[in-house]
């Protein structure tokens, strides 16, 4: 009688181990996935998804207040690779084991995996990663006279728009999209903002300060002052760029591939002609140097599991099946994110309804992640703050006083 | 006890055993509530003073440090710290000074309307004051935005105002908008508490003034203001604490961008964005301080009663 009380009184355990998986925002695919993996586990484990806030910046900022206070309710977690060192670096995230590293890593493209890393170390596993193109409207290109084949230079194409009188699509707004575009100009040159991710807060430093990085200012400051984004451009997003170059003066942009499905999408709706869809075309991310192969920026998300999870082998179990060349592909068609494997790419499917697949699985293989560092959050802030506004951007006195103001905050002498 | 008793009791009036009841079931009744309150603000209080004392670090568990008042070093060295008191205070003075001068006006027209009018008119005027902050911040906010707003449309033929104009990249225009929305939020709450106030005044000193052959301007000047001194300041102290902690405003419109960074700002990006605890504690600390400091000088200085929030004394007085 007794036994039988308590018993009932363990209702929760009745079924399979729930299996919480904290998501981004997306159309429903990771919800989807967590689905059908559920079904796959056959009541060895059920995952439950929970979404986290909408932008990046403050999925960090709930799943690390969470993490530091222990909670066991994290198994799963979709996170930005960015912030991947900083929950590592502590031991927030429990340790890859060997035989997921292996299988989940076999043909995972370069530069995602790249992203998964720590000190050399493989701590997170890559779900779906994402770059940036080169979208150009075929019209412009025509009669710049540009030719697209060849991988053009940023040079190039603010000639191009300057003398056809259009507008170039960039993420000017201060946020993490100017320090993804500044990341890219950078390691476009072959040189890291971070030569040494590894040192702590006292000896960390950052490299702007040097031909690379004058460069790369530059080409912020002439796109800003000389108006080349248009007048809006202090509030260009990903989303307001794709208006822009959606629009009767748009030309060339740099932004992700969300652009090809929501264009369509404004087709159907009949907000865009559709003429205007037939026009675009892509090319890899513009060089700096024409000579240096670009590197595109890298984003996308990685699956981490929780330190303190309750069911650390069953999560990994539900990761090597999330993360499967095939729900990859799934994930990529009804969502619009590119997969990390190399396999998912050569799927019919994906070809069919994305054309420029293969400049996307081949800007992957050469992007470049923004600065790996358990202070990225801060730096990244540091640099949104001084090349925001793109037109107050100075080429020579910029980059130097960032440095300073990086090493002045991380050392715990100045405020943010 | 007794002597205590004894003691009150020659300067106090004496109180009936009943009355000594009601006030011993009024502690009961409020009691609790009094020591929850204590628990849920005294506590984190002090324990923001204690992480002030650290350099600690959300994400670096193991590099926590004592640093005892190393950060409020760093705060008050910092630029960063006193521009953002001083757009702090500048919205503070700025805004309180024109809700005081509209919310006086708005005040005027509510007690001379016609008694019919009366309610509709309150009620209107309340509106604003009846929205939720966050969503009034993104009302003003898509208003001027230069992709979905209406305003540059609108105001075209206003000189300075064109379709170019990016309301929220520059110091001047984003913080004029952050001002205006929060005006606009809570004048009607200045205009309640001083028609609060203007219904204090006896209408046959007025009417005497009046009768000595008193303009408009010595009417107010001379008797109604004068009487109101109580509202006034009770209006102006809670506006001025509340300008003092503007957030949502700030929060939604520009994030603190472009120079616009107020004191709540920079304590919430320094602890929940950039999760330096010890750091993020000093500054709410900091601005604790400022909005006790703001109490105190208002509540001496100009010796308010909050208790009542009218004139008290002088009504007492008159009769």
């Amino acid at each position: 009688m007794i036994t039988g009380l308590v018993l009932s009184g363990c209702g929760e355990d009745d079924g399979p181990p729930v299996l919480t998986w904290y998501i981004n925002p997306d159309d429903g695919g990771q919800a989807a996935i967590a689905q059908t993996c559920t079904e796959e586990a056959d009541g060895e484990y059920r995952i439950q998804t929970s979404l986290l806030p909408q932008d990046a910046p403050s999925q960090r900022e709930q799943l690390a207040r969470r993490l530091a206070a222990g909670d066991s309710s994290l198994d799963i977690m979709s996170l930005d690779p960015p912030f991947i060192p900083e929950f590592a670096e502590p031991d927030f995230l429990a340790p890859v084991p060997d035989d997921v590293a292996e299988a989940t890593t076999e043909d995972t493209l370069d530069g995602a995996l790249a992203g998964a890393m720590w000190n050399d170390e493989l701590v997170t596993v890559p779900f779906w990663a994402n770059t940036q193109i080169l979208w150009y409207r075929e019209s412009v290109a025509e009669e710049a006279g540009l030719e697209m084949d060849d991988s053009v230079t940023w040079d190039e194409i603010i000639t191009a728009a300057e003398d056809t009188d259009t507008l170039l699509g960039i993420q000017g707004i201060q946020a993490e999209s100017a320090t993804v575009w500044l990341n890219a100009l950078y390691e476009s040159q072959g040189e890291q903002i971070l030569p040494d991710p590894t040192l702590s807060s006292d000896e960390i430093e950052t490299a702007l300060d040097t031909e690379a990085g004058v460069k790369a200012a530059e080409i912020m400051h002439t796109i800003g002052s000389e108006g080349l984004a248009g007048p809006g451009v202090s509030a260009m997003d990903e989303n307001q760029s794709m208006f822009l170059f959606q629009g009767d003066d748009g030309s060339f942009m740099v932004n992700w591939p969300f652009i090809w499905t929501a264009t369509q999408a404004a087709v159907e709706d009949g907000d865009v002609d559709q003429e205007m869809l037939d026009d675009i075309g892509w090319a890899k991310y513009p060089r700096v140097d024409e000579d240096t192969d670009a590197a595109p920026p890298l984003g996308g998300i990685n699956l981490g599991v929780g330190a303190q999870s309750d069911h650390p082998e069953l999560a990994w179990d539900a990761v090597e099946c999330i993360v499967s060349p095939e729900n990859q592909v799934e994930y990529f068609i009804t969502n619009g994110n590119p997969p990390s494997s190399a396999q998912a790419f050569e799927d019919e499917e994906v070809e069919d309804a994305y054309p420029m697949a293969d400049v996307i699985a081949d800007s992957l293989d050469d992007a470049a992640p923004r600065p790996q560092t358990p202070y990225y959050s801060d730096i990244s802030q540091i640099i949104q703050e001084n090349y925001t506004p793109l037109s107050g951007v100075d080429p020579e006195g910029t980059p130097p006083s960032t440095d300073d103001y990086v090493k002045q905050v991380l050392r715990g002498e100045r405020l943010l | 006890m007794r002597v205590l008793e004894a003691g009150e009791e020659s300067v106090r009036p004496k109180k009936s055993p009943r009355a000594r009841a009601e006030a011993r079931l009024g502690w009961m009744m409020a009691g609790p509530a009094f020591l929850i309150m204590l628990s849920v603000t005294a506590y984190p209080i002090a324990q923001a003073v204690y992480e002030s004392l650290f350099s600690y670090r959300l994400t670096e568990p193991d590099a926590r440090e004592f640093v005892f008042l190393g950060n409020y070093a760093t705060i008050f060295s910092d630029s960063v710290f006193w521009w953002a008191l001083g757009v702090t205070v500048f919205v503070t003075v700025v805004t309180v000074a024109v809700e005081l001068v509209l919310g006086f006006a708005l005040a005027l027209v509510m007690h001379r309307a016609l008694k019919g009018l009366r309610g509709t008119l309150r009620t209107s005027i309340l509106v604003p004051y009846g929205i939720i902050t966050v969503v009034s911040a993104f009302a003003w906010y898509y208003m001027f935005d230069i992709n979905t707003g209406y305003i540059n449309e609108w105001f075209s033929w206003v000189p300075g105002i064109s379709s170019d104009l990016d309301w929220f990249s520059n110091f001047g225009t984003a913080i004029s908008v952050i001002m205006a929305s929060e005006i606009w939020k809570t004048t009607p709450f200045i205009a309640l508490l001083l028609l609060a106030g203007l219904a204090q005044v006896p209408d046959e000193m007025v009417e005497a003034a009046k009768v000595d052959g008193a303009t408009w301007w010595q009417q107010m000047s001379r008797v109604v203001i004068p009487h109101m001194k109580a509202a006034i300041m009770v209006a102006v102290l809670f506006r001025a604490l509340d300008a003092f902690r503007i957030f949502d405003n700030v929060f939604i419109m520009t994030q603190g961008q472009h120079g616009t960074e107020v004191l709540s700002m920079l304590a919430y990006k320094t602890s929940i964005t950039r999760l330096e605890i010890g750091m993020g504690s000093a500054l709410s600390v900091v601005l604790f301080a400022c909005v006790l400091l703001i109490c105190a000088v208002t509540v001496w200085g100009f010796k308010v009663d909050l208790a009542s929030g009218t004139d008290h004394q002088d009504a007492g007085k008159e009769k």
